[in-house]
């Protein structure tokens, strides 16, 4: 049941508890309970908006950063990414696999705010070893949205 | 003595009639800002993952013929499909054949059986297509009222009574288009038992067999003795959503399969290619996405039936489809009067019941397979619309 909302509200936030009583064969106080139990116990972190800034006139500058750094004693890699995610340029954070440690997503207002970032702050933290920067050139997808104009059904108005 | 003219157009075409509803079909085609819930098609796009393939098969050149039959590979995957559904064995060389749609097969099937004058028993109301094919076949429809107090499920006694020695076959189309009805195993069983009685062949469309909400659909074929004399038409289009890529297929005795395989290398040659390695691949790897869409279905189905019962048009629970069919009796108007005064004063499509037979009429067709957005401003559009009808 949980999930059957989750499911609603992760396309549409905004859609009211009635709503998806309809939706689920429920009642909106059965639904509602469910939504604060989530909302508590950290299932739901957060509503937000899906932004595209660019057409909002609102450049943003973004990038993708690899970061390679040295596991410490009994930490291992939670304490470093404590001291990166704890700074709001970073957008998201994720421990990875692969030719490197951590993945940085961040956020500035201009090229040189994300560069300041690496240089002085991120680059400079103990136990990191060495970043790569990736700019992002150009936003097609993002949280399962497609940026770049969707896709039209064109259907006939009526069919038998 | 010059001789007379003869008709230019032949009488069994001319027998059958023109949608009585064109006129208002045209209608709705020329206007805009129109919300429609007469269409019969999902509202996805077909899968990417199955375009896709499509898409790799037109680069590397997939652009001949096929086997009349239909790609060996794709009759392999349908005689597994079929094996895993429902336990039923076809064998892909002689009891399978790739057809354009469940239309061409419905158009086979009642060619490949129907000498003139044969009578064919059916729903009313049902699928537009079956009576004009059995018709253009040469045969007779024969129709067996069906109504909302027995959800629009057929009856075998009424079907029995209407048995004569002229009857050929029995058409059913469950889970129906425009009803949503869905026939329990064994209300399908007690028909079975009638064909089997009479020596009738059953012709079953399952085009929207992935297409059920809490129930099971039954195979007609499944039923006790009855895979011999069934005829089982499914497709692509309503699970898959891929109406627009025309594949469709045949299951049913090497017999009657060579008859149907006569008609369909002389006048259709093969479906189309690109088709039938997207349907490959939808039944390969395309479950999941199936079981996406009929969750996704199923809340709209919720937010639909519940939405009409509350501005006042009734409406029995359809189990299967995309489609609802709620009464507008208590609104004084026929069918077509409230689809073209709807049409005209709020702007929503709805296909009159009555284009789908008789027993239609009284009800309007409303496919939820729309946006969650534009089902709530048509109810809304209805309900004012109702509300004044009533008032």
């Amino acid at each position: 049941m949980i999930n059957e909302i989750l499911k609603i509200l992760e396309n549409d936030a905004r859609t009211t508890p009635q709503k998806i009583a309809t939706m689920t064969d429920s009642t909106p106080a059965k639904v509602s309970k469910l939504i604060k139990k989530a909302e508590k116990d950290g299932t739901i972190l957060k509503y937000k908006t899906v932004v595209n800034w660019e057409k909002a006139g609102d450049e943003q500058v973004n990038a993708l950063i690899e970061v390679r750094v040295a596991p410490q004693r009994d930490v291992g890699f939670d304490a470093l990414a404590e001291r990166i995610y704890r700074f709001p340029e970073a957008r998201s954070l994720y421990l990875v696999s692969g030719t490197y440690d951590l993945l940085v997503l961040v956020t500035g207002k201009t090229m040189h705010e994300v560069a300041d970032f690496v240089t002085k702050k991120l680059a400079l933290i103990e136990g990191v070893h060495g970043t790569t920067t990736h700019f992002l050139l150009k936003k097609y997808k993002e949280d399962g949205e497609i940026l770049a104009g969707g896709e039209e059904t064109k259907r006939q108005p009526v069919i038998l | 003595m010059p001789r007379k003219k003869p008709d230019i157009t032949a009488k069994r075409v001319n027998r059958i009639t023109p949608s009585g509803i064109r006129r208002f079909f045209d209608l709705v085609a020329s206007m805009e800002g129109v919300i429609s819930l007469g269409v019969g098609e999902p509202d996805f796009a077909t899968p990417w993952h199955i375009r896709e393939a499509a898409i790799y098969s037109l680069e590397k050149g997939y652009t001949m013929y096929t086997s009349n039959l239909g790609m060996p590979e794709l009759r392999r995957e349908l005689s597994r499909h079929l094996k895993d559904k429902y336990g039923l064995d076809y064998d892909p060389a002689t009891e399978l054949l790739i057809t354009v749609g469940v239309s061409e097969g419905v158009d086979l099937a009642t060619r490949a059986i129907l000498d003139p004058g044969d009578e064919v028993i059916m729903a009313d109301p049902g699928y537009v297509s079956y009576h004009s094919c059995v018709s253009l076949a040469g045969g007779k429809p024969v129709m067996v009222p069906t109504s909302e107090k027995e959800n629009f499920e057929l009856g075998a006694g009424d079907i029995e009574k209407r048995v004569t020695d002229k009857t050929k076959a029995i058409l059913i189309g469950y889970p129906a288009n425009p009803t949503g009805a869905v026939m329990s195993r064994d209300k399908l069983a007690k028909i079975a038992e009638v064909a089997r009685r009479h020596g009738l062949m059953v012709i079953s469309d399952e085009i929207y067999s992935s297409l059920v909400y809490g129930v099971e659909h039954t195979c007609a074929a499944t039923l006790p003795k009855m895979k011999e004399s069934t005829i089982l038409l499914g497709g692509f289009s309503k699970a898959y959503a891929m109406t627009g890529w025309r594949i469709g297929y045949a299951a049913g005795s090497k017999d009657i399969i060579a008859a149907m395989f006569k008609i369909h290398q002389y006048t259709i040659m093969c479906a189309p290619t690109m088709g039938q390695v997207a349907a490959i691949e939808a039944l390969k790897s395309g479950d999941d996405s199936v079981s996406e869409m009929v969750e996704d279905y199923n809340r709209r189905r919720l937010f639909m039936v519940k939405g009409l019962n509350k501005i006042g048009l009734p409406c029995f629970e359809p189990r299967g489809a995309f489609y609802a069919f709620p009464s507008i009796k208590a609104t004084g108007l026929s069918s077509e009067e409230f689809a073209e005064r709807l049409l005209m004063e709020e702007k929503v499509a709805v296909v009159p019941g009555s284009a789908f037979g008789e027993c239609g009429e009284g009800y309007i067709r409303c496919c939820y397979a729309t946006s969650l957005a534009d089902i709530e401003e048509a109810l809304a559009r209805m309900g004012r619309f109702v509300k004044r009808c009533k008032g």
